[in-house]
């Protein structure tokens, strides 16, 4: 699984001693996140990456860095962890900003922060509300088919996660009440879904099922071909008249709304590609991660959205010393031969396990380094213990930014 | 008697990043361990199962990917392989219960099958789960259909499970006749009974441990039979209950670990000793964080198994590895 070596272990290990062993591989240009957030021309700054890497805890942490800095930020989250979300005081969810106490020195020059978790369904629900009449919303939002579609969507997340980008940030153009938006991506299966949400509902709108679907609302239409009746009677067939009609009634209904949908997804979509955007993709030091990662920078380029780096979160921290895996490994062996257990020889097993986690690690990164030299890194070192307040976002912030 | 015997459908989550993949895998291979077929699928488009074993990426057929190892010399199980994506389970579905051959290829001219798979709520997560039902259920059609004795689904993650699982349940709501409905009650029926059980994989971590308790609290609400809680990539073990402590309040004798380095030939001068101290304390830190979260996973009411952290990673070997680990731990 791993790929030839260029360096033996031995020299890679005493090459990458000391503080600079935190630093990526040499190949790799670094990424100075506080250069990121300290330029007023960035406006919004999209945090993405696999599940599981730190997606959350790393938007915190830049959000709440940028805000004692100085800048007024609004981050906007999917689906914090409870005691982080606690700690912000977002785990109610009236999806709207709310300001978070307990930000430091920002307010001396101007700086604030404000977080928020979405609620997916209630953002549907205002979406509707803003662009149908009264009753007519009242016709949509009962709707059964509505109801699953804003509530288990498997891509409603992405759409919704976007309307609010778009919602906050036209909000702040009026108002002018942040600077910056910081967004956390969902954690979806591809994890790029959002990018192709406007895409898709724009194919969709504009597809022959959307028209086979208005057909009868519309009477009789010139439409009506062998194909539509093979099509109508197998989706009958399968779903049932109900579930056929509920869903023409829905479209129907919705039919007016749409235009709006489509072109505020088309916006969000170019305020994505606008300069005052950074991406950033986090990923762990493991192949899964880097591989989602390698991905990620691929689709990104491919849809000319402005990447500013790559953020490895959770690095293993590098051993001190000079002392190799081998090395420690033959020495334990030496104590142990002699029936010792003593408190060293443990020491050695653990600074062997970590030097040859380490290794591993940088390997990857060298790998991915290697395809993808442009992409300018920083490496977060793994904390001893797990973040869940403004104290533990404040130490990653610190450790984004190199300290 | 294994903890699962009774059962034929084993669905393994977790949360992101905590190797559920692995673990998936090596319960595949521990139940083949036992002599018995296994459906290793995945459903999430990663092909995560094609690169553990190192084969091809798989397609949307059963392949044999895999022996178990007994121990006793008994003819040892298979486990095949298959990757489930909505697009061809939809196109089998319509031929094998419908006869609609010609009829599923207008529905791809007129975008139906684009948007049941991407679009449409929750039609992908019916026709994924649709398929494991199919793979899992007895008297499967088809000339060469293969009966396994269990299925092990590398299922979506802890987050998102307990809709992926039920996402029948609703179908049936929306439903209420047909076709449809029918289909649907039978999925909900099988992964109710106790034929099937839901494994959740975590790290000894707060947010993973969080997740899982959230998880298995939505999943009992739902009615959905719990299986275990594997622990995965748990630390070594090389220090004992009272070194940690030593470590972590910094009272480790540096002269005697000096001293002993010296004895196994190491030129132990004070950074490095220095250094494995401080190696010594985040590790006692971690340590102690875990048992914390152990003490926690072990009050959740479920069986537990534990698969260490190599540091290696995981690789086809380390799978037989924790297969054993997990046969011995009673989880097959």
């Amino acid at each position: 699984m791993t790929a030839p070596r260029k360096t033996s272990p031995r020299t890679r290990n005493r090459a990458r001693v000391g503080p600079l062993a935190a630093v990526p591989a040499s190949r790799a240009t670094p990424l100075d996140t506080d250069a990121l957030i300290d330029d007023p021309h960035t406006g919004i700054i999209v945090c993405c990456g696999s599940g599981g890497v730190g997606k959350t805890t790393i938007s915190a942490a830049l959000a709440l860095r940028a805000a004692e800095r100085g800048r007024r930020v609004v981050v906007l989250t999917i689906d914090p962890a409870r005691r982080l979300a606690q700690s912000m005081g977002i785990e109610q969810l009236d999806n709207s900003p709310r300001p978070v106490t307990g930000v430091q020195g920002g307010s001396d020059h101007g700086g604030s922060l404000d977080a928020m978790m979405l609620d997916m369904k209630r953002t549907f629900d205002e979406v509707v509300e803003s662009q149908a009449t009264p009753a007519k919303a009242q016709q949509i939002l009962t709707n059964p088919f509505y109801i699953a579609l804003s509530s288990s969507f498997a891509g409603t997340q992405e759409y919704m996660a976007m309307e609010k980008l778009g919602q906050i940030h036209a909000q702040a153009q009026v108002d002018d009440s942040f600077d910056l938006i910081v967004v956390d991506t969902p954690p979806s299966r591809s994890a790029l879904d959002f990018l192709d949400a406007p895409e898709r509902l724009s194919s969709f709108l504009d597809g022959r099922f959307m028209r086979l679907l208005l057909a009868p609302a519309k009477g009789p239409a010139k439409l009506m071909s062998a194909g539509v009746g093979l099509v109508t009677n197998a989706m009958t067939k399968v779903l049932g008249a109900q579930v056929l009609r509920d869903m023409q009634t829905f479209v129907a209904a919705f039919d007016t709304l749409f235009g709006g949908f489509r072109a505020r997804a088309q916006k969000t979509f170019e305020l994505l590609q606008a300069d005052g955007t950074a991406f950033l993709v986090v990923a762990a030091p493991e192949p899964d991660a880097l591989r989602e990662a390698a991905y990620f920078v691929e689709r990104l380029s491919e849809d000319r959205m402005p990447l500013a780096g790559m953020i490895v979160n959770r690095a293993s921290p590098a051993p001190v010393g000079a002392l190799s895996a081998d090395e420690a490994m033959a020495a334990y062996a030496r104590l142990e031969q002699r029936g010792h257990g003593s408190v060293a020889a443990g020491l050695l097993r653990l600074h062997a396990d970590r030097s040859r986690l380490v290794e591993r690690e940088t390997n990857l990164r060298d790998r991915f380094a290697a395809a993808h030299p442009r992409v300018p890194t920083t490496v977060v070192p793994a904390l001893a213990s797990d973040v869940h307040d403004l104290a533990g976002l404040r130490q990653v912030g610190e450790l984004l930014a190199g300290g | 008697m294994p903890d699962w015997s009774r059962v034929s459908l084993h669905v393994v989550t977790g949360k992101g990043g905590t190797g559920k993949t692995t673990v998936a895998a090596s319960l595949a291979l521990a139940l083949a361990s036992e002599g018995k077929d296994v459906l290793l699928c995945e459903v999430e488009g990663r092909q995560g199962i094609a690169r553990l074993f190192d084969v091809d990426p798989l397609p949307y057929e059963e392949r044999r990917i895999a022996v178990g190892l007994t121990e006793d010399g008994t003819a040892p199980g298979t486990v095949y392989g298959l990757h489930i994506d909505p697009e061809s389970a939809l196109l089998e579905y319509l031929a094998m219960y419908y006869r609609l051959g010609r009829a599923g290829r207008a529905l791809d001219r007129f975008g139906v099958i684009e948007f049941a798979t991407t679009l449409a709520p929750g039609v992908r997560d019916v026709l994924l789960t649709g398929k494991v039902f199919e793979a899992a259920k007895d008297g499967r059609r088809g000339k060469h259909a293969r009966q396994y004795d269990a299925v092990v689904l590398d299922a979506p993650p802890t987050g998102r499970i307990a809709q992926f699982l039920g996402v029948n349940n609703e179908l049936a709501g929306l439903a209420r006749v047909g076709p449809i409905k029918t289909q649907a009650d039978m999925v909900m029926k099988l992964f109710r009974s106790r034929r099937t059980a839901i494994h959740l994989v975590t790290v000894l971590e707060e947010m993973p441990v969080q997740e899982t308790a959230d998880g298995i609290e939505e999943l009992r609400a739902a009615g959905l039979p719990l299986g275990g809680v594997v622990v995965n990539l748990v630390r070594p073990r090389d220090l004992g209950a009272e070194q940690l402590a030593d470590a972590q309040a910094g009272d480790i004798d540096r002269t005697l670990v000096a001293a002993d380095l010296k004895g196994a030939g190491i030129e132990a001068d004070d950074a490095l000793v220095e250094g494995l101290m401080s190696e010594a304390h985040d590790h006692a830190v971690r340590r102690a964080l875990e048992d914390s979260q152990r003490t926690i996973v072990a009050g959740l009411g479920v069986p537990g198994y534990e698969l260490p952290r190599l540091p290696g990673g995981a690789d086809l070997g380390a799978l037989y590895e924790f297969a054993s680990l997990l046969k011995d731990q009673g989880m097959a």
